[in-house]
């Protein structure tokens, strides 16, 4: 019989260290690039991973998605989503290339705004970027519609004005100075594509973000209840503002890169990106339900989806057959995501 | 509610007690990842019979219950149902083998309605595979006829008062003619008047051989409606008894292995200034014009029946619903609450009713559910946490309520409902507020954590919080209170001090 004490540590056997929940999907990326590895040595004949040029153009491929999918994630975990993220990129380039116009070009949108700074176009695209993620956050805190709805809408209307803004027209001729951000460098051998360092960058900027700050605390805090965090203090729909705002202005940063780099702007721009962005979140990790998921799981599932294109197209494998395949990866990630959330919440 | 200071003995209804088990589980060992949560665990229930299962918190009630109902598989040990062997494969499995659980949590579907609840799966069906609804509504009235229990079947359950609810969910499990019924905490949700109404249909099921199982922490219901009973500690089976052969102080020492000398530790405390005034409160449709003060150092307690406006006065108070008139001054100055923030600026701190939908972060680890509220005001530079020093601050404090965990870090979900309370009461004591509203603070907890949060109340009333207390634990409220308010059908009925209080009077005011 114990004496005073309540806490009998007799049926506690103590915690093991739990490993971080990247640790699996980490495993995941590294099987898929050995399977690529092994079969590119089968099929094709070479190598797939020992190749700077491919490695880098994975990243390269998928940072835009990899910039949105940072967004992506704070606003999943919120218990919310944004499907607006692939036309607001849309619009951005579309602003972002009409302010970065070279005067060569007769028929530029703005004839008196060429041969800017690129500054004003960047500027442009991210404040394009943040007034529609505002928008978006505004309307799911004030009027209480579901995320999907809100930002449902937002899709439809931003991909509208994106085609409106030029009446359908691409916008050419860009600067140079504004195309250099979407061009490579050599870091130590190895060609690192200026859109690739971005991601990265936003990506450690929102993992300490979300790790070490309030608005990372609360962040979670209402995914996981917002009941409880209403009677905790937070006030929600300010956060909520906040976190689209954030996923907004990154959906703009986004457009601005691939303005950059297509050296255009285009009104088709972007189309789909959002379900990459939320399959890369999920797939590393986060839960549509809330409460769950991390940045560096989201790099990772990012980097897996561009290992796939790559892979695939290493293999010569039918655009078709890897768009069956890659719905079927993502359909399973989130499936063994849910059996890991059953475990955890078993006991 | 019965007097608690008494034992009440004899179980009332004749007891059809004779022939063999209706349940005999042996031995049963069951094991989490870092908890043993039942060792060498047994249980026989006797067909006819209630049988209480006692114990505190994380003592094993549940889990063992969730194994009978067929939700977890035992690691080992025998389990015999009318002295055969069996093997339940799920939840379902144990329903066709007559076993149903009436869950804590009601598990039933809001926007269908009474009928379609209780049929689910087993519609009657008409010749043409169509659903039958006239034969399901003759069935379910039928059914409520047998059970003596006045509900539409066509009605929506979502329109339902939680006791209402309950009675479906137990004839939803007669439904499928049960012979063991498992209950977990019935009546924690019920008011006096259903708690009466619930013990005439479980002494129905009795007296028609069905063997009952029923959790509760209340010790009066022990002795109102179980023939026998068990009790459990720290995962371990310790004595079965008849509930007419043993005293409340037995039982208690049985469960907590120790004396508890006191049960409501109310310390006499000098009594300050007026720090809450409520002036003609009035949230519409819900409550008007409730007026009270409460003083640095008093416990006000809040008396009323489930549904008079209690819950709602405390969150009108704290900015959760913000109020249609009236004025709130905090130490004598007015202010106009209109968020929980702008309340916990204030000094206040709410500790809500309901542990799982408006407290616990169930998806976070014990760290972060301590911090949450706490993160307004402090331990933020630039932005950024002070985790080190938050982390020693909410150690200190988990550690001085006593918190039964290995670590920090361990997800609040797989702590006991006692410990979980002690973390939300941690998170707010993390804010030093000024004014603390605790809204059943002791609910679902077992006796020690009970004795442990009441002296912890004693002792900021102490140091000069003024606290306000809602509890339906009648002596609860008259053990802890300086004043006591009454609240009948959304308006204050009454005051009491301390020395003039009884259940009696209480009553009185809460009815009317």
């Amino acid at each position: 019989m114990s004496t005073n004490e309540i806490a009998s540590p007799a049926n506690v056997i103590g915690s093991k260290k739990r490993l971080p929940p990247e640790v699996s999907i980490l495993g995941v990326l590294i099987g898929i690039a050995i399977v690529f590895e092994i079969l590119g040595w089968i099929f094709v004949g070479d190598s797939f991973l020992a190749n700077k040029q491919r490695l880098s153009i994975i990243i390269l491929q998928v940072s835009v998605i990899g910039i949105i999918a940072v967004g992506v994630t704070q606003v999943i975990i919120t218990a919310g989503v944004d499907l607006s993220s692939g036309s607001v990129v849309g619009l951005a380039a579309m602003v972002a290339a009409s302010l970065a116009q070279t005067s060569a070009n007769p028929r530029a949108v703005y004839p008196a705004l060429t041969d800017m700074s690129p500054i004003w176009a960047i500027l442009a695209g991210l404040g394009v970027g943040l007034l529609a993620g505002t928008v978006n956050g505004s309307l799911i805190a004030r009027t209480k519609i579901p995320p999907f709805i809100a930002t449902l809408g937002m899709m439809v209307s931003a991909r509208g004005l994106a085609k409106w803004y030029t009446l359908g027209q691409p916008v050419a001729l860009l600067d140079d100075s504004f195309t250099w951000f979407g061009k490579s460098f050599n870091i130590l051998g190895f060609p690192l594509p200026l859109p690739v360092i971005v991601f990265l960058l936003v990506a450690v900027i929102f993992h300490i973000a979300l790790t070490y700050t309030r608005y990372g605390k609360f962040t979670y805090a209402i995914g996981a209840n917002p009941q409880a965090a209403r009677v905790s203090g937070i006030n929600i729909g300010g956060h909520l503002v906040k976190v689209y705002a954030i996923a907004g202005l990154l959906s703009g940063l986004a457009g601005v890169m691939t303005a950059a780099r297509a050296a255009s702007g285009q009104p088709g721009m972007g189309v789909a990106y959002e379900l990459d962005a939320i399959a890369a979140a999920v797939i590393g990790g986060t839960s549509l339900s809330g409460g769950v998921g991390r940045i560096t799981g989201t790099v990772i599932g990012t980097i897996i989806l561009g290992v796939l294109t790559s892979g695939f197209t290493f293999l010569k494998v039918g655009a078709y057959y890897q768009e069956i395949i890659k719905g079927i990866i993502i359909v399973a990630a989130v499936i063994i995501d849910q059996h890991r959330q059953n475990k955890r919440k078993k006991a | 509610m019965q007097n608690t200071g008494t034992m009440e003995a004899a179980p009332a209804g004749g007891a059809a007690v004779d022939g063999g088990y209706l349940l005999e589980v042996e031995n049963v060992r069951k094991e989490f990842p870092g908890v043993v949560a039942l060792d060498n665990v047994q249980l026989r229930l006797k067909r006819g019979s209630v049988h209480a299962l006692m114990g505190e918190n994380g003592a094993g009630k549940s889990t063992l219950m969730k194994i009978v109902a067929g939700i977890y598989t035992p690691d080992s040990g025998s389990f015999k149902l009318r002295g055969e062997d069996i093997n339940l494969r799920g939840p379902l499995d144990a329903l066709e083998h007559g076993i149903a659980m009436i869950h804590q949590e009601l598990n039933l579907m809001a926007p269908m309605s009474v009928a379609e609840n209780i049929w689910i799966r087993r519609e009657p069906l008409s010749r043409l595979g169509f659903v039958d609804h006239g034969q399901m509504r003759r069935k379910t009235a039928d059914l409520f006829k047998r059970l003596n229990i006045d509900i539409d079947p066509d009605v929506q359950v979502g329109t339902l008062s939680v006791a209402s609810r309950q009675m479906v969910e137990i004839a939803k499990a007669v439904s499928y003619e049960s012979d063991v019924l498992i209950m977990d905490e019935p009546t924690s949700a019920l008011t006096e008047r259903e708690v009466d109404h619930l013990f005439t249909i479980i002494r129905a099921l009795r007296a028609q051989g069905k063997g009952i199982i029923y959790i509760t922490h209340k010790m009066n219901e022990l002795f109102e409606i179980a023939d026998e009973f068990s009790v459990f500690r720290d995962g371990k089976y310790i004595a079965t008894k008849a509930s007419t052969e043993v005293t409340r102080d037995e039982i208690i020492r049985m469960m907590v292995g120790r004396e508890i000398t006191q049960m409501f530790p109310k310390e006499e405390v000098p009594i300050g200034d007026v720090v809450l005034s409520v002036k003609g409160l009035t949230l519409k449709g819900v409550f008007s014009d409730v007026s009270f003060d409460v003083r640095a150092g008093e416990i006000l307690g809040i008396a009323g029946l489930v549904g008079s406006g209690r819950s709602n006065i405390a969150e009108t108070v704290f900015g959760v619903t913000p109020a249609n008139a009236g004025t709130i001054d905090l130490f004598g100055k007015r202010v106009r609450i209109d968020s929980p923030s702008t309340a916990m600026k204030h000094g206040m701190a709410f500790l809500t009713e309901d542990r799982k939908e408006t407290g616990c972060f169930l998806l976070l680890d014990i760290q972060e559910n301590t911090q949450m509220a706490v993160l307004q005001s402090g331990y933020v530079k630039n932005g950024f946490v002070k985790q080190k020093q938050l982390a020693k601050d909410s150690m200190e404090i988990s550690q001085a309520l006593r918190v039964k965990t290995p670590d920090m870090a361990e997800p609040i979900i797989n702590l006991s409902g006692g410990n979980q309370q002690k973390v939300l009461i941690a998170r707010w004591l993390l804010t030093k507020p000024k004014i603390l509203i605790l809204d059943e603070p002791t609910r679902g907890i077992d006796v020690g954590a009970k004795a442990e949060i009441h002296r912890l109340i004693s002792k900021l009333a102490g140091q000069g919080v003024g606290v306000i207390m809602i509890s339906s634990e009648m002596p609860e409220v008259l053990g802890m209170s300086d004043r006591i308010m009454v609240v009948h059908e959304g308006r204050v009925t009454g005051f009491l001090d301390r020395a003039e209080a009884s259940q009696v009077k209480i009553m009185e005011l809460a009815s009317h």
